[in-house]
């Protein structure tokens, strides 16, 4: 009895979260636009994340390297070393890792302060002063990871490159120049590409989980905590989701 | 006799003060629980109603379905002849100018200043005031009249309890409504500060020409401001009058809210 509940409120919070993200797409394109408050929260996102997805990416960069190169030198092969990481940061290690780390940060950030704003009746407050509450918070906080994410996994991922470069630099005595030469020479437009759209899906659904648990906070300060946890998890949940979708379509159209 | 009668209706009609809103048999349920049973109320023109009542008697659901947060079940609510049940989002917004709302908890928006705090509703509706273009003006205008314009650029987390409420209040006329509804306005501060708030209230109401709907649990508040009250029990009206006249009463459920 238990479980058959547990299950039915998942698939009503399901059904809630896609007429969630059907009321977005309804109000992104009517007026009032807001502008100014999208720049914010663009800003605020790049700026909160920056330093984080600057050092994973940088992380993952020296940690991939450095566990690849005894087996790729075992077969003589270390040369292989800069396409190889590349081509696995770019398509997937890239993305992915840096989208987790992004919902870590942001959905979790914007569950715990629309959460709190709930609580505390600001959201009501907006709604009464004539002003349509999920246009203002909603809309662009959405917008916003949606835009910022896919410009920070490209900042990630040339600081990953960057952090493998080090390693080969140190331990293989390869030049800059020579390293991101094989780079730009292994990489194609089918590997940046789908990398890159598939980035704007996994910013728009971290935006959408955080607006959506945040939103729709009820029972007070254990509220916003909860809003706040279970926003990282479904994000970080819909973001595998989405992944397994972009490798199948890409696996179509550039058989990868 | 009938055109002596006539005069006299025109007569009334003109001395009659204007209904700014009235609710009429309004119901709402959560499941079984019947909150608002067939609720009923009148505010005219620079009145100073009061509604007291119990936790849980319904006092929030009321006024929350008064500015259209929450949906009644039945019932009509008509905000200055509008019947806001049935009117489309844009037509609400802009009847909800019309309406001052001061929350319990106050509701300023922690990162906001002060300032912005207040420009805030002027987004949307600053061409409600046709003739002030200059938002600055409106807000230090607005400050001045609840004694916080020193308090400008500050955050709402550098506030004193009084002071937040003084500024929530100040946001509430910042578009020169109408009506203001005030969510329990002295719940939470002590009793030098709830004196201030009370009498800022009815300073504002003078300055501003408001009509303004209580909702408190608090009877010097009460005592202070009301012109007449509503005892709500239950979700429904259980008694109406002054002050004056509730408090002498003899019915044990009234004198529960006077002792």
């Amino acid at each position: 009895m238990h479980k058959n509940s547990a299950i039915k409120s998942f698939f009503i919070e399901i059904g809630e979260l896609i007429y969630f993200a059907g009321r977005f797409f309804k109000e992104v394109f009517s007026r009032p636009f807001e502008f100014k408050e999208l720049l914010r929260q663009c800003y605020n996102i790049g700026n909160r994340s920056i330093l984080l997805i600057g050092v994973t990416g940088f992380i993952i960069g020296l940690v991939l390297t450095l566990q690849t190169r005894p087996t790729l030198q075992e077969f003589g092969a270390e040369s292989w070393m800069p396409s190889m990481v590349s081509i696995s940061i770019i398509r997937e290690i890239g993305p992915v890792i840096i989208a987790l780390t992004f919902a870590g940060r942001i959905a979790s950030g914007i569950g715990a302060e629309l959460g709190s704003m709930r609580v505390t009746e600001q959201i009501d407050a907006m709604e009464v002063s004539g002003t349509n509450p999920f246009k203002f918070l909603v809309i662009t906080r959405i917008l916003a990871a949606t835009i910022m994410l896919p410009i920070l996994v490209i900042f990630g991922d040339a600081i990953a490159l960057y952090g493998s470069y080090i390693i080969e630099n140190a331990k293989g005595d390869v030049s800059f120049v020579l390293y991101f030469n094989k780079v730009f020479k292994t990489l194609e437009f089918s590997d940046l590409i789908p990398a890159t759209i598939k980035t704007f899906f996994f910013g728009f659904a971290i935006g959408l989980v955080g607006c959506f648990k945040g939103y729709n906070c009820k029972k007070g300060t254990v509220g916003v905590g909860k809003a706040a946890n279970s926003a990282v998890v479904y994000a970080s949940m819909l973001l595998f989701i989405l992944d397994f979708i972009a490798v199948f379509i890409t696996d179509i159209f550039f058989e990868i | 006799m009938n055109q002596t009668q006539n005069i006299l209706d025109d007569t009334k009609k003109q001395n009659a003060k204007k209904l700014m809103l009235e609710i009429v048999d309004l119901r709402k349920s959560f499941g079984d629980n019947h909150v608002l049973n067939g609720f009923n109320l009148e505010l005219f023109e620079g009145e100073n109603l009061v509604i007291m009542g119990k936790s849980g008697s319904g006092k929030s659901v009321m006024i929350k379905c008064l500015v259209g947060l929450m949906q009644a079940d039945s019932g009509s609510i008509k905000v200055m002849g509008k019947d806001i049940t049935k009117l489309n989002r844009v037509e609400l917004d802009n009847i909800r100018t019309e309406i001052g709302f001061l929350f319990q908890g106050n509701a300023l928006y922690d990162s906001m200043t002060v300032r912005e705090n207040l420009e805030f509703p002027l987004r949307r509706h600053k061409k409600k005031l046709e003739n002030i273009n200059d938002t600055t003006l409106l807000v230090t205008e607005a400050l001045e009249s609840v004694g916080l314009a020193h308090a400008i650029n500050l955050m709402p987390s550098e506030l004193s309890g009084g002071m937040k409420k003084r500024i929530a209040l100040a946001r509430a006329l910042i578009l020169k409504p109408k009506i203001i509804l005030y969510d329990e306005p002295t719940s939470g501060l002590d009793p030098i500060t709830s004196k201030e708030i009370i009498e800022l209230m009815r300073r504002v109401q003078k300055q501003y020409k408001t009509s303004s709907l209580i909702i408190t649990h608090d009877v010097d508040c009460a005592r202070v401001v009301s012109e007449r009250m509503i005892l709500l029990v239950d979700g429904t009206n259980y008694a109406e009058g002054t002050f004056n006249e509730l408090a002498l009463s003899n019915d044990e459920q009234v004198k529960v809210f006077f002792k």
